[in-house]
């Protein structure tokens, strides 16, 4: 039994999927390790890749010009960075910059489109799964817009 | 209800637009005494009342504390009175944080914003009687570092007691390190017990809405968290019915709240 599937099991993104996958999927993964300020990828590079970070926290950036980067949001503990990888033109969207020390389990995005080739209902779980985190994330960047700290009144006057 | 006369001690500037007042009665030897959670109706004299929360320390007290966001005519006034000056007070009004039905829970404060200063009497009673609750976890969002509210408190509360407190930015600056993102994305790695969990959650409405909507994906049930709402209010006393929300009167029934007892209401735009 490879070592990372016990672990794997236990990830939110995982949890309940058949035990024949997590072996599948285990099979595409590895331990990773990042120092604070590396960089996990840029924006525009080949996204074959996503991470789930088991401890420490990246940062999603944009580079604007005459402002530098720009911190969107950061992703932590048990969370997944990185979905370009499932979508068309699998290239990575933004900077991926590691705010502190990281421990990661990196997951080759390559290796899954494999498997998920031969082995459907994998491929479709794991696009049911990617689909939830996404809303999440694009839900929780829709709230970021609306500045809901910020004075509104007069807005609608 | 007259406004009794209360003097300014201290203005403290805690952001670049919130000030902390902390008034005292004029009448010598009186004190003052209210629950968290709750709020007084402050009368800038000429100008006219606002309500605001009472921000620290709670009971029986010489000394009342208010954190006030200038955002209008009043508020504006109130921030730029200073020690020694005297305005009016009526309160306190409205119902509190129920502090003592968490004992024995986990407890999760939720702050976004200025909401913060309504949760830090809760917060202060929970941390000094520590020993009486589970896990508690205090979970503020701000809109970007310069807008963290009791930025120095946070600290004192994460070296010198048991909890797990973590601070967001929506807008991060130069130098931030923590995390980026709204207040509810801190919720999924938050560690409480949700069938024994009391929640106390206060900022906009959008995030109280967001957030207990987050808490229920994590089985808080709907019972087991309390927000504090903000309406117009003007009489404090449940009599104009400016801030009328349903059946309730948020400043008598409110402002804090059960969740499943608003939770019907708050999607009905014209309330």
């Amino acid at each position: 039994m490879h070592t990372l599937e016990p672990i794997i099991a236990e990830l939110p993104l995982f949890k309940g999927m058949k035990p024949e996958h997590i072996q599948l999927i285990a099979a595409c993964a590895a331990n990773v390790r990042f120092e604070a300020g590396e960089f996990l990828g840029r924006e525009g590079q080949p996204a074959d890749r996503f991470w789930v970070i088991r401890q420490g926290r990246v940062a999603l950036e944009i580079h604007a010009p005459g402002r530098g980067s720009i911190t969107l949001q950061t992703i932590g503990e048990d969370d997944v960075v990185g979905w370009s990888w499932l979508i068309p033109p699998h290239q990575l969207r933004f900077d991926i910059h590691a705010v502190t020390e990281t421990r990661a389990l990196m997951f080759d995005g390559k290796c899954l489109h494999r498997k998920s080739t031969t082995d459907h209902e994998l491929g479709h779980e794991l696009l049911r799964r990617f689909a939830q985190v996404i809303v999440r994330r694009l839900e929780a960047m829709s709230l970021q817009l609306l500045d809901l700290y910020g004075d509104h009144r007069g807005e609608h006057d | 209800m007259r406004p009794a006369p209360f003097r300014v001690v201290r203005n403290r500037r805690e952001t670049h637009d919130t000030r902390t007042f902390t008034l005292e009665p004029v009448a010598a030897g009186a004190r003052f005494t209210f629950q968290a959670g709750q709020f007084n109706m402050l009368y800038a004299p000429g100008v006219g009342e606002a309500a605001i929360s009472m921000s620290g320390r709670a009971g029986t007290v010489r000394e009342v504390a208010h954190t006030i966001r200038a955002v209008g005519r009043v508020t504006r006034t109130l921030q730029r009175l200073e020690r020694g000056d005297v305005l009016g007070l009526r309160g306190p009004f409205g119902a509190p944080w129920p502090v003592s039905l968490a004992e024995g829970r986990d407890v999760l404060v939720v702050g976004g914003g200025i909401g913060l200063a309504p949760l830090r009497p809760a917060l202060r009673q929970i941390l000094e009687r520590r020993e009486r609750f589970g896990r508690v976890s205090l979970l503020y969002g701000a809109r970007s570092p310069r807008d963290i509210l009791f930025a120095k408190e946070i600290e004192t509360w994460r070296g010198r007691f048991e909890a797990d407190i973590e601070v967001t930015v929506d807008r991060a600056s130069p130098g931030w390190r923590g995390p980026v993102g709204v207040v509810t994305t801190l919720i999924p790695r938050a560690h409480f017990d949700p069938d024994r969990t009391a929640a106390f959650v206060c900022g906009p409405e959008t995030m109280m809405y967001f957030t207990v909507r987050e808490l229920a994906r994590r089985g808080v049930p709907h019972a087991q968290v309390w927000i504090s709402m903000e309406r117009n209010m003007r009489c404090g006393i449940g009599l104009c019915g400016h801030c009328q929300f349903g059946p309730w009167f948020v400043c008598k029934d409110g402002p804090v709240f059960r969740y499943d007892r608003v939770a019907s209401l708050l999607g009905v735009h014209e309330l």
